[in-house]
């Protein structure tokens, strides 16, 4: 079946062990996700790509358990609909990300707790191409 | 600098109202400030109008009479009403005009705002993969509060039933039944860990308030209230955002707290001197982390403030006593200046059921929305 990434140069796959591609600004050193078009901190617009580490730690989560309106593109009805977890992820000292979580009952999530990066099915287009998101897993044993 | 008083506050119940136009509404909102301050609206020589839904809200002019008058339309996400408050009072402490009217108005669909996010800076994507959510970012802020502060579910729930109740006592209010603390946590999980009815919604009102010179107030009221302080503020960097797919390592205080210690400074008033609150609750959660934002407690003390009742209508911090976004709903251009509204009429003493006691002297109001906007405004006697 095929598969395809939701967005081009958003993380670093087809790959074993995928890798967010964000941006850093060559001139203060600020690491943002995805690439940022100028610095969100001194304005430069010298920015350069900077894969970010896989792994992490759960800074803060949610869930959403309600059907988002439009532009969100999952497919779902208020039928079909599953809710997800979303949380941000701290990557060392780099930069917090915002993702999709692979786990959605809160009594599985435990602010502090160690993440790594994975690419899930998002969506599963007519075609039966699958949609591939980046998301976060708890680690075995964390 | 000339000093700015409020002499006229008027507003537009919220709620739902079928085919009636924000226009109508804001027209509406307006007529009752102009009756409030004893003015006629050809007295008006300029005006500030907010709405998101409305592209011009200077079309109210065609309701009340087109006299021809500076009238500039603004928006500025949740913050749009402190704007327009905040360059209404500019204008005239500039010296520039005497008399003028902030007016906001709106008339939203049910259910969670949505827009595109590439306006809001974020990436085309961040909406079709399900980020695009206002809810879940005041989700997300309060479950780290409630971690590192000790906060617990039933705090959020009390907030929520306070509001609820408020509302209860005001007929202007949108919602106007008082829920449990128990049916409240017991309602739908929208995001984890706030429920349906930790939720304000978005809805349909409008609000306006009358300034002009302090030195010429007497001639229209005998119990002028005094703007004296409307600041708006931006985030920084390291503040944690609405609507960004990433945040700094690096933190700096949200927007709230600049906007805050500004409008503190420019009125020369504290947060022991003010003697009503409102603050922005779009969700239980942001009136707690609002409480400590704004100055009004310690992080974490509110978790034994709300068990004390001490953000209700008799309590030593009266918070919402109108019952807030919570019981009000948030017509977004409209809902900070029926913060002001509220303040007016609290300081006035006419406030009726809700009355504050003791004489209420001070008033606050903050607004806090996205992409990280935040606005405060100060009155007093």
């Amino acid at each position: 079946m095929a598969q395809i990434a939701f967005a081009p140069d958003v993380f670093t796959w087809p790959a074993d062990e995928p890798r967010l591609i964000g941006g850093r600004c060559t001139s203060c050193g600020t690491v943002t996700f995805p690439v940022w078009p100028s610095c969100a901190r001194c304005g430069s617009t010298e920015v350069e790509q900077h894969l970010l580490p896989r792994r992490g730690t759960l800074w803060t989560f949610t869930t959403q358990e309600f059907l988002p309106k439009e532009p969100y593109a999952g497919g779902e009805t208020a039928e079909t609909f599953r809710p997800y977890g979303i949380g941000l992820v701290q990557l060392d000292d780099e930069v917090r990300v915002e993702a999709r979580l692979t786990e959605s009952d809160p009594a599985t999530l435990r602010i502090g707790m160690e993440m790594e990066l994975v690419v899930v099915p998002f969506r599963t287009d007519d075609d039966g191409t699958e949609v591939m998101v980046y998301a976060f897993a708890p680690v075995e044993g964390s | 600098m000339v000093d700015v008083a409020i002499i006229g506050v008027g507003l537009h119940p919220f709620g739902r109202f079928g085919p009636k136009s924000a226009i109508d509404m804001g027209a509406d909102a307006i007529r009752a400030a102009l009756a409030d301050a004893g003015v006629q609206w050809a007295d008006v020589q300029f005006a500030f109008g907010g709405s998101f839904e409305v592209d011009n809200p200077d079309a109210v002019t065609s309701r009340l009479g087109l006299t021809g008058i500076p009238f500039m339309d603004v928006y500025n996400g949740c913050a749009t009403a402190a704007t327009a408050l905040s360059l209404t009072a500019d204008a005239i402490r500039s010296g520039q005009y005497d008399l003028g009217v902030a007016v906001g108005m709106d008339k939203h669909e049910p259910g969670a705002f949505t827009s595109d996010p590439v306006d809001y800076a974020a990436p085309p994507w961040y909406g079709e993969i399900g980020h695009f959510l206002t809810t879940k970012f005041f989700a997300m802020k309060i479950n780290r509060y409630m971690h590192d502060h000790g906060i617990s579910d039933r705090t959020l729930a009390r907030v929520a039933a306070k509001n609820y109740r408020n509302g209860v006592l005001n007929p202007n209010a949108f919602r106007r039944k008082p829920i449990s603390e128990d049916d409240i946590l017991a309602s739908r999980m929208l995001n984890y860990p706030l429920t349906q009815y930790m939720f304000c919604s978005p809805d349909e009102g409008a609000a306006a308030v009358v300034l002009c010179r302090a030195d010429i107030a007497h001639r229209y009221t005998s119990t002028p209230v005094y703007l004296r302080a409307s600041t708006v503020r931006t985030r920084r960097f390291g503040a944690f955002e609405v609507h960004a797919s990433w945040a700094a390592v690096e933190q700096d205080a949200a927007p709230t707290v600049y906007a805050s210690k500004a409008a503190y400074e420019q009125a020369g008033i504290g947060p022991d001197d003010v003697d009503v609150i409102q603050l922005q609750d779009t969700d239980a959660g942001a009136e707690v982390i609002h409480m400590a934002e704004n100055g009004f407690c310690a992080d974490g003390d509110q978790e034994q403030l709300l068990a004390d009742g001490a953000t209700e209508i008799g309590g030593p911090l009266p918070v919402n006593t109108d019952g807030g976004l919570i019981a009000n709903g948030e017509p977004i251009g409209a809902s900070g200046l029926r913060q002001v509204h509220e303040l007016v009429l609290q300081l006035r003493g006419q406030a009726g059921e809700r009355q504050v006691p003791g004489n209420p002297r001070v008033g606050y109001a903050q607004l806090y929305g996205a992409p990280g906007t935040a606005g405060v405004s100060i009155v007093s006697l």
